[in-house]
């Protein structure tokens, strides 16, 4: 088989993984919390999405246009709620606490939505372009990475050029110092909050008409967005975009020339001489946090 | 305009500020000196509203106990940090705009006086904070502040590992700003300099004000001279 095929189509679910990792890396940038509920607020974007689908017969690209202020408006509300009690405590805290909250929401969707895998399947689920060469790309993959980087470009627009985008940034550069601006951090860390749930909310509705949803699917996608966040320095955006297709790309590859149950322990390994040679990050900087 | 009276601050269960009185009129550059570890960064947290504290802070006659750091802001009192605290991933005019977060109109003309007052800022617009030197980056930190049109500026040892030659120019930045119309108060450890251009100054010791008079009284006082001065 072709070295482009498994190239491409890393690249293309990459992109969806790029956007979970963005979503976290975006709140430990701004709140310096690791949020350990990351991976099943993106299996409720994947249940969003079916029941969009199945109940309201809402294609589930369209659907993002209702899931992504809903999503964003849940996540600001678990920020106010629990998260920002949490912001001065030492890190233990707050991961128990976002793995708790991960934890309440996995097992009500197991009890709502019984542990039964669904599959969202539309008219265009196993359809794809053939390339010459023998490749073949997945319409919903390629149609996710589209929608991928559209949004990813909205949010670069919105950082670099908004005043609240500006003010994000700012806040977790330094957040004594924007604090002394007058920028209200308790908002910005909401705004956060409510934008990566959304971001982790959207990749969950992309991948979903390419895979199985299930209440528990959350703890693999969760260790994933850490690796992307890790891989390319926790806390930079730029750096989870490239961390997120680099292990969409080495898991595609290895499931081809390995087999694909050892695409996870290739991942990991990968993760681990990061951290080993550049623990850091990618594009992070040296010395962590301040 | 600034009445500061009995204040006590510290952190957690550490006491840091002891029964602070202090005022400062409108115009006026007021320094408060000591050495490190006295207090001097804590009281101008206190004033921006970052710490807790009890006793009473009073500006313009409205008590700012209880009152978010951010709506101080807003009311005319701008902070600039020891340390200077800029955004290093963010341009030089970036930071700049930053400090004009709250700035409702009339945000270009403030670039326009920070620029005529650090014109080295005005040559560096595109350049990240992050990789500027010292010296620079306490202009960026000053002209942010003053990017917030203050009325109070409260600048926390903004000579600190500054060169000779910068830390004439920040002296001379608040000689200008004050005549401006801004009230300053400076808190250093560059005890000759900061005294000798202010009108007032406060001499702070392990938490407690030990000693209060003129700039010039200040610098003329056997204590200060002895502990402070070398001579």
């Amino acid at each position: 088989m072709s070295f482009l095929q498994p190239l491409l189509s890393g690249t293309l679910t990459g992109g969806v993984y790029a956007l979970a990792g963005i979503g976290m890396s975006l709140v430990f940038g701004v709140m310096n919390i690791s949020n350990f509920a990351h991976g099943d607020l993106m299996m409720l974007g994947m249940y969003l999405a079916y029941f969009a689908f199945t109940l309201l017969h809402i294609d589930p690209y369209l659907s993002l246009v209702l899931l992504i202020p809903t999503a964003f408006m849940f996540g600001f509300l678990l920020e106010k709620l629990f998260i920002n009690k949490v912001i001065n405590h030492p890190h233990q805290n707050q991961i128990l606490l976002t793995i708790g909250l991960g934890l309440i929401m996995s097992n009500t969707a197991l009890l709502a939505f019984t542990s039964d895998p669904k599959i969202l399947t539309t008219s265009y689920s196993s359809s794809a372009f053939n390339l010459p060469g023998g490749i073949s790309i997945s319409v919903p993959l390629l149609l996710s990475f589209l929608i991928t980087c559209v949004i990813i470009a909205m949010l670069y627009l919105f950082l670099s050029k908004t005043t609240t985008g500006m003010a994000l940034r700012a806040t977790s550069q330094n957040r004594e110092a924007a604090q002394l601006m007058g920028i209200n951090v308790a908002k910005m860390s909401a705004i956060a909050f409510g934008l990566g749930t959304a971001l982790a909310a959207t990749a969950g509705a992309l991948i979903a008409p390419t895979y199985y949803i299930h209440p528990l699917v959350g703890h693999s996608f969760l260790l994933k967005a850490f690796t992307i966040c890790v891989l390319g320095g926790l806390g930079s955006v730029v750096g989870a975009g490239v961390g997120g297709i680099i292990i969409g790309v080495v898991e595609a590859m290895s499931s081809t020339y390995l087999s694909s149950d050892w695409k996870d322990v290739v991942v990991f390994v990968l993760f681990l001489a990061v951290l080993l040679l550049r623990p850091q990050g990618l594009f992070g900087k040296k010395g962590g946090q301040s | 305009m600034l009445d500061i009276q009995n204040l006590n601050a510290g952190y957690g269960e550490m006491p840091v500020l002891r029964a602070i009185n202090l005022t400062i009129a409108e115009g006026e550059i007021v320094s408060v000196v000591g050495s490190n570890g006295a207090g001097k960064s804590t009281l101008l947290k206190a004033i921006s509203g970052i710490i807790k504290y009890s006793g009473s802070i009073t500006w313009k006659k409205e008590s700012l106990q209880g009152v978010k750091a951010h709506t101080i802001v807003n009311k005319g009192i701008v902070h600039v940090p020891e340390g200077r605290k800029i955004f290093p991933d963010m341009t030089v005019v970036e930071n700049l705009m930053m400090g004009g977060y709250l700035c409702q109109k009339d945000c270009h003309q403030n670039l326009d006086k920070v620029f005529a007052l650090f014109p080295k800022l005005a040559q560096r617009r595109t350049q990240l904070g992050g990789t500027m030197s010292g010296g620079e980056q306490q202009m960026l930190a000053i002209g942010r502040g003053l990017m917030g049109n203050p009325r109070l500026l409260l600048l926390d040892e903004p000579s600190l590992g500054l060169s000779p030659l910068f830390t004439d120019v920040v002296f001379g930045a608040i000689r200008t700003i004050n005549a401006q119309g801004v009230t300053v108060l400076l808190v250093e450890q560059n005890v000759y300099q900061s005294l000798n251009i202010s009108h007032r100054g406060y001499v702070i010791e392990t938490g407690r004000i030990v000693l209060t008079g003129t700039g010039e009284e200040l610098l003329n006082n056997q204590e200060v001279k002895r502990a402070f001065l070398g001579i």
